[in-house]
């Protein structure tokens, strides 16, 4: 599985998703306007004015990368956040960290979250800062990134990874393809048995 | 002899199978929901024209949207009135247990599961909702998901995971008077970092865990999430055992017997195997306050807000990041901290014992003419319990308002936020920028003893100083 595209730099570690979706945007019945919220509260000020922000400098205006720091997307489960990285264009986003729930959010809908070593995520970033034109390559299969720069080793775990090159992103196809062994496992909890009293 | 942990057993025991991808199928024994993250799946299940594959083991409830100031229908904001209606709707015609009304009980999903007896020892519960790790206190591995994996739980029960790590943290010793839960917690994520338990699901224990109640273990279980851990766990022990005895939905007769020994079985052997340790003093803690951005900026309440120099080099960014946000002078005291609004409430702290250690440090005192306080019941069943007491009475006369249950000022969903860049004195999980509602609003996040001693005083001072 191969990805290519011109990345932005989201820095800064410990970005949580009320960041990058702020909650008012929550109370929306489907996901379809997440990609114009993106790091909203970021990104305009109070009257809608626009503020300095890789997402609104015009060199970063086709980038399809997103690439971040450590910890990225910790906090709120909302899926919002995932969802409107996709909705905005994002192929993948590479980073020194991500939260659990965040990178399983991403995979159910098929954006790959790939790691990089903190060293290698400063340079890139500083790469990618000054020559915002360069195309990275990353290819899941050999788990390189490449660019100008040249190759990085890049990490991802065993499973994502797997899930990606096999196709089974959204794991719904495999989850509803033996309901009888799923039963056959609630019968043998014993609080199935005795149920709600 | 075994030498497995409770997540080791539990996960076993749920585990359906092993899939391609090297991740595992996992049964999903109690799947809770609300009204924010279920509109999207249940879209899709209608769309695929499916039903809800074990419809008795989802339970529904109405917390994030609702106003506190009056739960009557319709709700004036017309994006929230639309997602009540929806999952009213999804609810019934799925066939769904759903607790909305002062009647059934209403409230945060996660002050609603335990309290009902629902959330049970060696079960696994997902809920759309990052708090749900708060369910562990009573051990159960539980964690929140996405919306696509609701829609998951919804059509199979089951959801595809990658198995954690365990991490055994041992809090020793006895906390000093005056240091709750909440500080424990925060004195935690302090310690490992925000991201310290990626990967991880933290078990609790030791001489403060043992000695804590259960509404202590939620508080703790409740933000592991906050220190990256998407699970964290009690084992369950005669105190969850008293406390499930006699919930509405806890097993009665002959099945709490059985369950008793099944819960028993579950906890972690005494010769379990750990893939890291971590021991703390729970002597040496004291009330803890966030200054910060994250969960993890925090310090104790006779401290300083630390030089950014001074921090290990992987923390300064983070930390500058913070001071341009709050406005702070690096190397001020935390005491002194000026602050406009109290708010007492959220999953990790409304519960019965919460607010009663609140009201003994507002009893007989005002609520300073510059804070507007907020005392908001996690749950109907929290409200009335709290109004038997005169708890509200003690609140009102302080001058505070006291609200029906629901989310409230923790992540403004509803009518209650902050204004421009107030300070608020918060006994909820997260200081995020913009969090309670303002883009510029700034949250300190502490215990409610802390919250309801800033209340009366209009700053942060040391809860131990008001209270004999």
């Amino acid at each position: 599985m191969i990805i290519q595209g011109m990345a932005v730099p989201i820095p800064g570690d410990d970005i949580d998703t009320d960041r990058i979706v702020p909650a008012r945007f929550l109370k929306e019945l489907t996901f379809e306007h997440m990609g114009s919220y993106l790091f909203y509260d970021l990104r305009y000020d109070e009257w809608g004015g626009r503020c300095s922000h890789p997402l609104n400098d015009p060199a970063y205006a086709h980038a399809t990368v997103m690439l971040v720091g450590a910890n990225f997307g910790c906090g709120s489960s909302r899926e919002h956040a995932a969802q409107a990285i996709q909705r905005a264009g994002f192929k993948a986003v590479v980073g020194v960290s991500f939260s659990e729930i965040f990178s399983s959010n991403c995979q159910s809908i098929g954006v790959p979250v790939v790691l990089l070593t903190p060293d290698d995520a400063r340079r890139l970033m500083a790469h990618v800062t000054a020559s915002p034109h360069d195309k990275l390559t990353l290819d899941l299969t050999t788990m390189t990134l490449s660019c100008e720069m040249g190759p990085i080793a890049i990490n991802m775990p065993a499973s994502r990874r797997q899930a990606f090159l096999t196709g089974h992103w959204d794991g719904l196809g495999l989850l509803m393809s033996n309901p009888d062994e799923v039963k056959a496992v609630a019968n043998r909890l014993p609080y199935i048995q005795w149920g709600y009293g | 002899m075994s030498s497995r942990t409770l997540y080791d057993k539990v996960w076993d025991a749920h585990c359906v199978r092993q899939l391609p991808t090297g991740q595992d199928q996992v049964f999903i024994g109690l799947h809770l929901i609300h009204e924010v993250t279920t509109p999207q799946a249940f879209s899709a299940l209608r769309e695929a024209g499916l039903s809800v594959a074990y419809p008795h083991r989802t339970v529904a409830t109405m917390d994030h949207i609702v106003p506190t100031s009056s739960h009557v229908r319709p709700f004036v904001d017309a994006q929230a009135e639309a997602m009540a209606a929806a999952l009213e709707q999804h609810v019934k015609d799925f066939g769904i247990s759903f607790f909305h009304s002062p009647q059934t009980n209403q409230g945060i999903v996660h002050v609603l599961g335990p309290e009902m007896g629902l959330t049970q020892p060696g079960m696994t519960i997902a809920c759309g909702d990052s708090h749900t790790s708060t369910h562990g206190a009573l051990g159960a591995l539980a964690f929140g998901i996405g919306s696509t994996e609701v829609q998951h739980v919804l059509q199979t029960q089951t959801l595809s995971l990658n198995r954690l790590k365990v991490r055994k943290i041992s809090i020793n010793g006895v906390l000093p008077p005056g240091v709750y839960p909440k500080d424990v917690i925060l004195a935690i994520i302090q310690q490992l970092g925000v991201a310290g338990g990626l990967g991880y699901a933290y078990e609790y224990a030791g001489d403060v865990v043992s000695a804590m109640g259960i509404e202590g273990r939620l508080t703790v279980c409740n933000m592991s999430i906050e220190g990256g851990a998407r699970i964290g766990y009690v084992n369950p022990d005669a105190t969850t055992m008293a406390y499930l005895k006699d919930r509405p939905f806890s097993p009665k007769g002959e099945a709490w017997d059985r369950a008793v020994s099944y819960w028993q079985e579950v906890a972690s052997d005494a010769s379990a195997m750990y893939d890291s340790e971590v021991v703390i003093n729970g002597s040496e803690l004291e009330p803890m306050v966030t200054w910060g951005i994250t969960p993890g900026q925090s310090v104790g309440v006779s401290g300083y807000m630390p030089l950014v120099e001074a921090l290990p080099i992987e923390q300064q960014a983070v930390a500058r990041d913070a001071y341009r946000y709050m406005k702070w002078v690096p190397g001020q005291p935390v005491k002194g901290t000026k602050i406009e609004v109290a708010f007492i409430g959220s999953c990790t702290n409304s519960r019965l014992s919460d607010l009663q250690v609140a009201a003994h440090v507002m009893a007989n005192r005002r609520v300073h003419p510059s804070v507007k306080a907020l005392v908001v019941p996690g749950s109907f069943a929290v409200k009335k319990a709290a109004e038997e007491l005169g708890l509200d009475e003690v609140f009102r006369r302080a001058g505070a308002e006291w609200r029906e249950p629901g989310c409230s000022m923790c992540l403004a969903m509803n009518p209650d936020r902050l204004v421009g860049d107030q300070v608020c004195a918060s006994t909820s999980n997260r200081n995020f920028m913009g969090r309670q509602g303002s883009p510029t609003g700034r949250t300190l996040l502490m215990s409610p003893a802390m919250v309801a001693a800033a209340a009366i005083e209009g700053q942060v001072v040391d809860c131990r100083e008001m209270v004999s």
